[in-house]
């Protein structure tokens, strides 16, 4: 521990730090080793970075007493980019097709934030429309991330039809953002002021044959799960987290809302026109691995229903805002009319500026809470993007979940808390 | 669009203008500064008084730290500029904490005994600015090799790396 800079605040009583650092464990179990009869002894193992079930790079120095969790410290920065740093050398809509590369998982939730701050920096109105639209692909990015967790989760558990039929779903999904955008992962589709196009004829007809279909395939999964005594056996009473704990390590997202804290951006602060939906926050507080399997299956069935009632309420209008010394004009009119071409030569060559200061946004990404500072210093590029992501914070409970149980469970706690290494390396 | 006027600056400005909120009320002795701008509050207290402005908001019902990182404003002094995010469930409400610092003294206390969850984030900050962090349990390099040569968010950090 270093020592403090300034004088010690007397009155301090919180609860004590926990993520004890790898070179604390490993130091530990060799000072344990000196006083202790060989039967007795514990053993320091590594987990990843090459692991299947750490779902990409985390690497994890467990210190192990047999088959039981002794201490557990997390190693991340493998997967360390700099996208934070790259995006100081870019003009403001050049940052969007970073945004994706965050979190691959849930691309239109990363494009969404950084829109949304980049958008409350300026001071812009986005039409209804636009915002009915980003809701909508929001939701289904939410069903296709939580779809990947479950076909991931179970599967490091055992249960391995359930991949193939969650893929099968996500592929849909897939199609979709595909039809709109382009792009199968790295969709880019929202613009600062809006979106990039118009979707295509047959992209509401698509989405609503997925709405229709989908309920009767989240039965099946918990058909072949909720009822399967060796999924229960697995996820009961595994990986427990209180709710105190769960705030004091700045947990978010359904690992928070199933350690029984009910709190939903989307329904408490909302954002993006959120207001105009009526959907419920599913919460439980039971607190275990079992909790949030429930909470998210509960919460592809609440997505489903603001998709419908976005699809429903779908206003007519326009996709961009009016400010055309942001947004590039159309086509057409680049083409017919001077003013057009000249704002377009200016976006294109030389971008926007933005008038200086500093905003913090959040939303509710399928994994929690997930943040973009932005700081503007007037010019055309941001002068620091700082992401806040839920997986990053979510990392630090693992080891308050993991102790004193089993190393096999280890897995499943990973599993459950949903961790994308992309957004947690950055 | 954005009115630069609409911004509330000054300390006794934004104190008058918003005198019941919670934060408002917990900081008025801690406070140096503050700013009302985008319906955001910022808050900037001195450098040793952080923990303690933790510890205050804290208990003014802002339960949950959402951020922790840092602004390097190279080559004006104080260089760097230390942001909290403070979350309250209760008063649905968000606050933003500063505090500056300057680059021949760049170090601030921990407030990982308020909130475990700084841990990473300040970790981060030392790592990614080169700001020691005291009293912190773990001070170590998170995202990059501990052999690493400086600090890549920092402004006088070339984009592209040292070749």
């Amino acid at each position: 521990m270093t020592p403090p800079v300034s004088a010690p605040v007397a009155d301090i009583t919180g609860p004590a730090a926990i993520d004890p650092g790898i070179e604390d464990v490993v130091a530990n179990s060799a000072r344990n080793r000196q006083n202790t009869p060989p039967n007795d002894q514990t053993m320091v193992i590594n987990m990843g970075p090459q692991h299947p079930s750490t779902h990409g790079v985390l690497r994890l120095v467990v210190e192990i007493d047999g088959e039981t969790v002794v201490a557990l410290a997390p190693d991340i920065g493998y997967l360390h980019t700099g996208i934070e740093k790259t995006c100081e050398a870019k003009f403001y809509q050049q940052v969007v097709p970073l945004t994706d590369r965050i979190d691959y998982l849930c691309p239109m939730t990363n494009n969404l934030t950084y829109c949304l701050a980049v958008e409350k920096l300026l001071g812009l109105e986005i039409p209804e429309r636009a915002q009915y639209l980003r809701v909508l692909l929001n939701e289904l990015t939410r069903i296709q991330s939580h779809l990947v967790w479950l076909g991931t989760h179970a599967m490091d558990i055992g249960a391995l039809t359930i991949f193939l039929y969650c893929w099968r779903e996500r592929e849909d999904i897939m199609r979709i953002y595909e039809n709109v955008s382009g792009q199968r992962m790295m969709t880019s589709y929202f613009r600062i002021g809006g979106l990039a196009l118009e979707p295509p004829l047959d992209f509401y007809k698509q989405v609503q044959d997925f709405l229709t279909k989908m309920p009767a395939r989240i039965d099946q999964y918990e058909n072949l799960l909720t009822g399967n005594p060796i999924w229960m056996n697995r996820l009961k009473g595994v990986g427990y987290l209180s709710a105190a704990d769960a705030i004091a390590l700045g947990v978010t997202g359904p690992p928070l809302r199933a350690s029984g804290v009910d709190w939903d951006l989307r329904r408490d602060m909302p954002y993006s026109g959120y207001e105009k939906f009526q959907f419920n926050v599913p919460v439980s507080d039971v607190g275990d691995v079992w909790a949030r399997y429930v909470v998210r299956i509960q919460e592809m069935r609440e997505s489903l229903k603001i998709c419908q009632q976005a699809l429903d309420g779908m206003p007519t209008g326009r996709i961009v805002a009016d400010a055309p010394k942001i947004i590039l004009p159309d086509r057409e009119q680049m083409k017919t009319q001077m003013e057009s071409l000249i704002h377009h030569f200016k976006i294109v060559t030389e971008g926007f500026g933005v008038p200086a200061g500093e905003v913090y946004q959040a939303v509710e990404s399928p994994r929690g809470e997930m943040g973009y500072y932005v700081v503007s210093d007037g010019t055309a590029k941001p002068y620091r993007v700082h992401m806040r992501n839920p997986s990053y914070a979510t990392l630090q409970a693992l080891e308050t979940m993991c102790k004193g149980r089993l190393l096999a469970d280890v897995v499943a706690v990973i599993g459950s808390i949903d961790i994308v290494l992309g957004e947690i390396d950055r | 669009m954005y009115d630069p006027a609409s911004a509330i600056t000054g300390k006794q400005a934004v104190f008058e203008a918003h005198p019941d909120n919670a934060a408002v009320k917990a900081l008025a002795a801690l406070a140096t500064d503050a700013k009302y701008d985008r319906a955001e509050l910022t808050v900037t207290v001195t450098r040793d008084n952080i923990l303690a402005a933790a510890k205050a908001v804290q208990q003014a019902g802002y339960n949950f730290l959402e951020d922790v990182t840092a602004v390097d404003w190279y080559p004006s002094e104080p260089r760097f500029q230390i942001t909290y995010h403070i979350l309250s469930h209760s008063l649905k409400e968000r606050i933003r904490l500063v505090a500056r610092l300057n680059s021949d003294d760049a170090a601030i206390d921990s407030i990982t005994p308020v909130w475990p969850s700084a841990n990473f984030y300040e970790r981060e900050v030392f790592d990614l600015f080169g700001v020691h962090i005291g009293g912190h349990p773990n001070l170590k390099r998170i995202m990059m090799p501990e052999d690493w040569n400086g600090h890549p968010l920092r402004k006088d950090y070339p984009v592209e790396g040292y070749r």
